[in-house]
């Protein structure tokens, strides 16, 4: 069975079975509606063109896979993916003999869905927490890619929960980015600890112990915006992670790459240079509210083997859900207005 | 970075071409493919890449094949020449309003691509350069901090910017209460930063739409991140048909990017490229220099920059001197020692060593790691042999140990100066294989 259809009727058979209308569905509902509308241009363009073309398509030919080729790159999947993703559905449609634009579609998604999972690790995006003390988050990515009101809408994801939490104001650097997570502190209701021209690893250390001291359960660090081929700033990086295992040696919990879903085929190396650096345990892909598809996250799941975990859907502090792979693939490919 | 220059993927599929007299259709076939995978890992769009091959191909087709010139270089040389034509005539300075009344420069583009940053570097350009009085105007009400990173910013500036700040929310009365400022207390330029929004947000785009009815904006910029990806076209073109765009900034080019987005943008909406960001510091905005973005799309370093701006600032005879030895192949220690020199009499050596391809790009505490290990090199370069200097191939083990004893070194040290020998006279011959580079140094 395709997994299209495996989404479709999983989803459906889902909606079904809720003839109980608990608080817990409604909610579950309510993110479903906000990823979709999230996703929703995303989703048209995707879908919409894989749709028409599989009407307009009477034979299945060459074009038909060239086609999809370039869908894909526009999704920004790069070439080295995408053609192999399509040559794989070219020789597999072959060999099966199918000639039905759509089938030959639900292998293509298949293949992206199989291909990520493939690469190991859980689906887990929920973030692993300390055995004892403080959990610490440590967020980076480059410049302007959604950083700090990715710690804010963490912030308040772990606030409802009832931790107690703390925001290290890490980017010392640049202007206003201080006042920005304070704003954002106030917002959410948590504490924030910054010091203004600071050095980033000397204030993660103090935020550590106060974290200890008085009881934090997780402490979330905003990092200044750095370009990866900048060495100096990277070291800096390495060092403010030094510094925190100092106190804390399984710290921190993870390391998270926060991504723009805008981001070209520089998202590799993105990814693959931080990863060195401060050993990324995931991804968080922003801006996915946007007409971006994010695509390059299948390349840097394929090559790096690093998992997103949560996509920021807006610039308010609710606009974030956890990362769910088959949502997003539904999301992307199958058009709810149809249904 | 796993990018490869083009022409020495090119390079490899020389054999093919190589004896026909003529280039067609059918023996650049391999060739194109290869410019076609390169542009796409550039992030140039996928229709422009189609179109442009088409293009290019075409004007390639019954060129003769020239013995001294390998058919590679002549792709590369003739795919660059169109992009460096597609990508504009690089002269886009804004044109500042003759009749009395400041010149308004409004930023937009989406979250995230550099609109404050950028609007703060260019007052910072204006007055320096064009010694205008500028005022800045803080229109993003949304992003919480924008307000206070932008005023940090104006003062950052030498001599400081003032930001003009209003309590009030309304975004287009706040524009046309900043341009009254200006127009009373005589200020040359206005430069509104406004908030960051993505192209599909109506309510948003409306609002650009309404500043542009109340204040005469005479160049609204578009800021377009260099690692931006294929669907920057849309984003371009979506913006520029809801609201009268003038031209583009393009930021974060420090970053490794190749920054593709240029072309595809160009090339669909005509908008010129007008500026570059190329740091986080107030002077790092350059005019935009297609020649050299030709260059980074295509992976050839930056080196013709590097050339510029040493021919700027060196001693012209000096340099000349120097280049002839490169260009004529006589590229020796003493050679590499002179131009570390005259580097880093250039001043800030990061900036230097960015547009040298495969140099690392460094930072204030490393650039003076860096004159620490030009002085180490001096001294190890100055224990050697007039021969081992003409001749570095020839410092063997036994050499290595005399010349780090003579010089107070380490052998690995002396091993790494001849190692950074052997890079760039590599990079040199390639330089040399090059016709078009060739040329350009040439006519210089
Ligand atoms: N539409 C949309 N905008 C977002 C999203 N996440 C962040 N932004 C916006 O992107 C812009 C940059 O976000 P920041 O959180 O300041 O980014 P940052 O990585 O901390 O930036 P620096 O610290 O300057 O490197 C802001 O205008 C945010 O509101 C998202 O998921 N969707
Ligand atoms: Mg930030």
């Amino acid at each position: 069975m395709g997994l299209l259809k495996f989404l479709k009727e999983k989803f459906t058979k889902k909606k079904e079975n809720t003839s109980e209308v608990t608080e817990e569905v409604i909610e579950e509902e309510k993110v479903e509606e906000r990823y979709q509308a999230g996703l929703d241009k995303s989703r048209n363009g995707f879908t919409e063109r894989l749709k028409k073309l599989a009407i307009r398509t009477k034979k299945i030919d060459t074009s038909y896979f060239d086609e999809l080729e370039r869908i894909l790159i526009e999704a920004d999947v790069g070439v080295d993916l995408s053609l192999e993703l399509v040559k794989e559905t070219y020789d597999e449609s072959k060999e099966r003999g199918l000639d039905n634009p759509e089938e030959i579609n639900d292998l293509l998604v298949d293949k992206m869905f199989i291909g990520y999972a493939n690469e190991g690790g859980s689906f887990q995006t929920e973030l692993k927490r300390a055995q004892e003390g403080p959990t610490i988050i440590f967020i980076c990515g480059v410049n302007g890619s959604g950083k700090t009101t990715t710690v804010a809408k963490l912030a308040k994801k772990y606030k409802d929960r009832g931790d107690k939490v703390l925001l290290v104001a890490a980017d010392t650097f640049r202007a206003g980015a201080i006042e920005q997570l304070e704003f954002w502190a106030n917002k959410v209701g948590v504490d924030i600890i910054s010091k203004a021209n600071s050095d980033p690893s000397s204030l993660c250390y103090d935020a550590i112990k106060k974290a200890q001291n008085e009881n934090y359960d997780i402490v979330f660090i905003d990092t200044a915006g750095r370009l990866q081929n900048k060495v100096s700033l990277m070291d800096e990086l390495r060092k403010i992670v030094r510094v925190i295992q100092k106190l804390l040696p399984s710290a921190p919990q993870e390391s998270l790459l926060v991504l723009d879903a805008n981001t070209g085929q520089n998202g590799i190396d993105q990814a693959k240079i931080f990863k060195e650096a401060v050993n990324l345990s995931g991804i968080i892909i922003t801006k996915m509210d946007g007409t971006s598809k994010g695509g390059i996250i299948l390349a840097i799941r394929k090559e790096l083997n690093l998992p997103v975990r949560y996509i920021g859907l807006g610039e308010k502090m609710e606009d974030l859900e956890e990362f769910d792979l088959e949502k997003y693939l539904y999301a992307l490919l199958v058009d709810s207005k149809e249904e | 970075m796993a990018f490869e220059a083009l022409s020495d993927r090119l390079g490899r599929l020389f054999k093919k071409i190589r004896g026909q007299a003529t280039l067609t259709e059918r023996n650049m076939d391999d060739m194109f493919q290869e410019v076609r995978k390169a542009l796409l890992e550039a992030d140039v769009n996928y229709e422009v890449v189609s179109q442009f091959i088409a293009e290019v191909k075409e004007e390639a087709i019954g060129e003769k094949v020239l013995d001294k010139v390998s058919p590679g270089d002549m792709v590369v040389k003739i795919v660059h020449d169109k992009m460096e034509d597609l990508l504009g005539s690089g002269d886009n300075d804004i044109c500042f309003r003759m009749d009395g009344k400041p010149t308004v420069i409004m930023m937009v583009g989406l979250q995230g691509t550099g609109k404050t940053t950028s609007a703060a570097k260019l007052a910072q350009l204006f007055e320096k350069k064009n010694h205008k009085k500028v005022l800045l105007g803080a229109l993003d009400v949304y992003r919480p901090a924008a307000i206070e990173q932008l005023k940090n910013l104006g003062l950052k500036c030498e001599p400081q910017v003032e930001t003009f700040i209003s309590d009030n929310k309304d975004v287009p009365s706040i524009a046309s209460s900043a341009y009254l400022k200006a127009c009373e207390e005589k200020y040359d330029i206005l430069i509104l930063d406004t908030a960051g929004r993505l192209e599909i947000d109506e309510r948003l785009m409306d609002e650009l739409k309404a500043i542009q009815e109340v204040v005469s904006v005479d160049e609204t910029l578009l800021t377009v991140d260099a690692m931006v990806g294929q669907n920057a076209t849309n984003v371009a073109l979506s913006f520029a048909s809801q609201i009268k765009v003038t031209g583009l900034v393009m930021t974060k080019l420090d970053g490794d990017s190749r920054g593709g987005a240029a072309l595809s943008i160009k090339r669909l909406t005509g908008l010129p490229i007008k500026y570059a960001g190329v740091g986080e510091k107030m002077n790092d905005l350059e005019n935009f220099h297609p020649d050299r973005m030709a260059d980074r799309i295509l992976g050839m370093g930056d080196i013709v920059s590097l050339v510029e701006e040493m021919q700027e600032k060196i001693d012209e005879k000096q340099a000349e001197k120097t280049s002839r030895r490169m260009m004529n192949g006589q590229f020796d220690l003493t050679d590499m020692l002179s131009i570390m020199k005259q580097m880093n009499k250039l001043g800030p050596l990061g900036k230097i060593m960015k547009m040298v391809p495969g140099a690392p790009n460094l930072n204030d505490e490393q650039v003076e790691q860096a004159s620490y290990a030009l002085k180490r090199t001096e001294v190890i370069i100055n224990s050697m042999t007039r021969d081992e200097r003409r001749k570095p191939e020839m410092i063997k083990s036994s050499r290595k140990i005399r010349i780090a004893n003579g010089s107070g070194t380490t052998p690995k040290e002396v091993t790494k100066v001849i190692e950074s020998y052997l890079t760039m006279s590599k990079q040199l011959k390639q330089m040399r294989s090059n016709p078009m580079m060739l040329r350009r140094m040439i006519r210089k």
